[in-house]
């Protein structure tokens, strides 16, 4: 199977999906010749024209509103905001409009729309384009909030996104843009709100997205060494959000940690916590159930300080020596 | 420019000889001139009656009524064909009885009924009917300025005849995407008519104080789209004002800006008393500048409709709301049960 980059994977599935069906176009800043500022879209503009790769003034609140108002007239808008972080000029548009007019107008409408948005951390970038803001975009039913972590699911998902008569926010991690995986050449589809064991185990459930999977498996296979068996779940989607997955998960390992890069207060870890707590695995449960999400702080600009800020391997291991030995 | 001093005597409407040569050279029929007199009828009594239902304790939610501008949501219909696109503002129900809404599912999502146009979900501000290209009116003022930008830009690359119809108020025209959008609808030579209805208020605020240099048209300037600023309350005025602009956009020149400025009788909402305004200024537009007494002079001067047929018109309008709120009314509420429906599509 060839090997593509979580990128590329991205790519290609916009590529196909365009090719396939003339209904789907792009629109964002610095998308054409430029590439988009991770070149995303490189080769696009030349392969499909500025008709359907089109390059938007820097205007967010209106690209989105324009994907919006395109979708309602059949088209399948797939609009790129550079970064994560400059969702929030959009927010307007995002949450009192795409979110809620399918309800707000009795059914009677949709609006089928994805807009593309990479975050996280580790670029360097500082506080202003280094945010993980999955956990806000999740608080608003009507919207779809995709997280992919492997190239694999990120071109699948990304099919199922523009197939899908919802708004939906595809995250990015901007880190994992490089990371490689295998991606089959055909068209395929992950269906949405539906959680993946990444590894199976015993032990204990860990529950993490986007590149604190990736983290999480490192972690795991160093363990198994030992013999401490990790389940890694990754939702795959956080809106809606594939509770059952984790909850069977839970009720047979007996443990769960939660993990991610968005900041700790308010982050989808409580969420995940809340429902498996309320729920019958609750007399499975063995130790306490935990969170390690990113510091309560904004994103740093040095390295060191950047690192810190959000959970990385060392602290992960950690977290689930303690779990598993009883120690917490 | 209009005259927007709004003060003093009634405003004179000119001769019959100056509005028959109006009316011919903009070829509108009588039954054109009737129809707009029906539908501005019909609208006054729809506002006058959400009022009263309002006051009856019967409406759950608040609503913003357009009595007094009843002629520019007319003139538009009147000028745009019934399958262009129309993005609304909150203060909607004209410019959707114009375009030809059902008055029934009208009223019975003002009174929450699930035989509404949104299943009770939306309310007088989310009122939409996408079966008629309505896409619906908007809670976030300015929400749809931008919206507009996306319908024509589908439009355009459908290769489709119709426009988009886009219409705010001049307190819209003060939120940060209606610079976006204007930009992006004229950069991209979209089939977009903006439509500013200025009431010379937004909620409280007076456009004298909220904007920096009236008229709000001219801004379109920046943008290098055309405009023009009309009498709102002149139907026929307003009338071959959006016939310029619609066929202007329609040609494919791209957007097309125009203001009218008018005057609501009722205050901003459901709470509205009035304190930023003197009794005397909303009698002096009510008395002298009222567009259904001005245009029903009109008609009665040039002899296109006589006093009795004038009033059963008015009656019929009259009826046709009286029955919807008996179909509201008469409607059932949404079923509890179904509350979760229609998050997801
Ligand atoms: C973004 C936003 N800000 C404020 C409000 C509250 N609000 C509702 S209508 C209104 C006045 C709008 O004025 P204008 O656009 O002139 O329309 P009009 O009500 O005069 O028809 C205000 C302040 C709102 N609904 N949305």
């Amino acid at each position: 199977m060839p090997e593509l980059s979580y990128l590329e994977a991205i790519r290609q599935a916009l590529w196909q999906e365009m090719k396939r069906d003339e209904r789907v176009f792009l629109l964002g800043e610095d998308i054409g010749r430029y590439g988009g500022a991770f070149g995303l879209t490189h080769g696009m503009l030349d392969e499909f024209g500025e008709e359907r790769v089109r390059e938007t003034p820097i205007s967010e609140a209106t690209i989105v509103a324009t994907a919006i108002g395109a979708s309602l007239l059949g088209m399948r808008p797939v609009a790129e905001i550079m970064f994560m972080d400059f969702i929030l000029l959009a927010l307007d548009q995002m949450v009192n409009q795409a979110a809620k007019m399918h309800f707000m107008f009795g059914g009677r409408t949709s609006v089928p729309m994805v807009v593309r948005m990479p975050g996280g951390s580790g670029s360097g970038a500082a506080s202003q384009h280094s945010q993980s803001l999955e956990s806000v975009l999740m608080h608003f039913p009507g919207l779809i909030v995709i997280n992919p972590s492997t190239p694999y699911d990120a071109k699948g998902l990304m099919l199922s996104a523009i197939r899908n008569p919802n708004p939906v926010c595809f995250v990015e991690h901007k880190i994992l843009y490089k990371t490689k995986g295998e991606v089959p050449e055909d068209d395929y589809t992950i269906p949405i709100g539906v959680a993946e064991i990444k590894r199976p185990g015993r032990d204990i459930t860990v529950v993490a997205n986007n590149i604190m999977v990736i983290k999480t498996i490192h972690v795991a296979e160093k363990l198994s060494k030992e013999g401490i068996e990790v389940e890694v779940i990754d939702p795959r989607t956080l809106l809606p959000l594939d509770t059952k997955t984790i909850i069977d998960s839970v009720a047979r390992t007996g443990r769960l940690l939660v993990v991610h890069e968005a900041c700790q207060t308010g982050g989808w870890a409580g969420e995940v916590i809340a429902s498996v707590v309320g729920s019958p695995a609750f007399d499975y449960i063995d130790a306490p159930v935990r969170r390690l999400g990113g510091k309560d702080i904004p994103i740093p600009y040095n390295r060191g300080l950047e690192m810190a800020a959000v959970p990385q391997e060392a602290e992960i291991e950690q977290e689930i020596r303690a779990l598993v030995g009883g120690k917490i | 420019m209009s005259d927007d001093n709004g003060k003093g005597a009634e405003k004179d409407i000119g001769s019959r000889e100056q509005f028959e040569e109006m009316v011919k050279r903009l070829e509108l029929s009588d039954n054109s001139l009737i129809g707009l007199y029906r539908t501005m009828c019909t609208i006054r009594h729809f506002e006058y009656m959400a009022d009263k239902l309002y006051a009856a304790g019967k409406v759950h939610g608040t609503m913003h009524l357009s009595a007094g501008q009843e002629a520019v949501a007319a003139g538009i219909s009147q000028a745009v064909r019934p399958d262009d696109y129309l993005i609304n503002h909150h203060r909607g129900h004209g410019h959707f009885i114009a375009k030809g809404a059902d008055i029934n599912m009208m009223m019975a999502e003002f009174l929450g009924k699930d035989t509404g146009y949104n299943h009770g979900r939306g309310g007088s501000m989310h009122i939409a009917d996408f079966q008629s290209n309505n896409l619906g009116a908007n809670g976030i003022v300015g929400g749809g300025i931008p919206q507009a930008v996306g319908v024509g830009l589908a439009l355009k690359m459908q290769k489709r005849k119709e426009i988009c119809i886009c219409i705010f108020g001049d307190g819209a025209a003060n939120e940060g995407v209606f610079h976006e959008a204007m930009n992006m609808a004229a950069l991209w030579n979209l089939p977009v008519l903006y439509i500013c209805e200025n009431n010379k208020y937004g909620m409280s605020m007076d456009v004298e104080h909220a904007v920096a240099k009236l008229p709000i048209a001219q801004r379109a300037d920046a943008y290098g789209i055309p405009w023009a600023c009309v009498d709102g309350n002149d139907v026929v005025e307003v009338y071959e004002a959006m016939k310029t602009a619609a066929d202007h956009v329609r040609a494919g020149k791209g957007p097309y800006f125009v203001e009218t400025i008018t005057y609501r009788y009722f205050g901003h909402s459901k709470s509205d008393r009035n304190l930023y305004r003197s009794k005397e200024e909303i009698e002096d537009w009510k008395r002298n500048r009222d567009p259904i007494m001005r245009f029903t002079k009109h008609l009665l001067q040039s002899e296109i409709l006589d006093e009795g047929q004038a009033q059963e018109i008015d009656t019929q309008a009259e009826q046709v709301i009286v029955k919807a709120v008996e179909y509201a009314e008469a409607s059932p509420e949404p079923d509890i049960s179904t509350l979760m429906e229609y998050v997801y599509a």
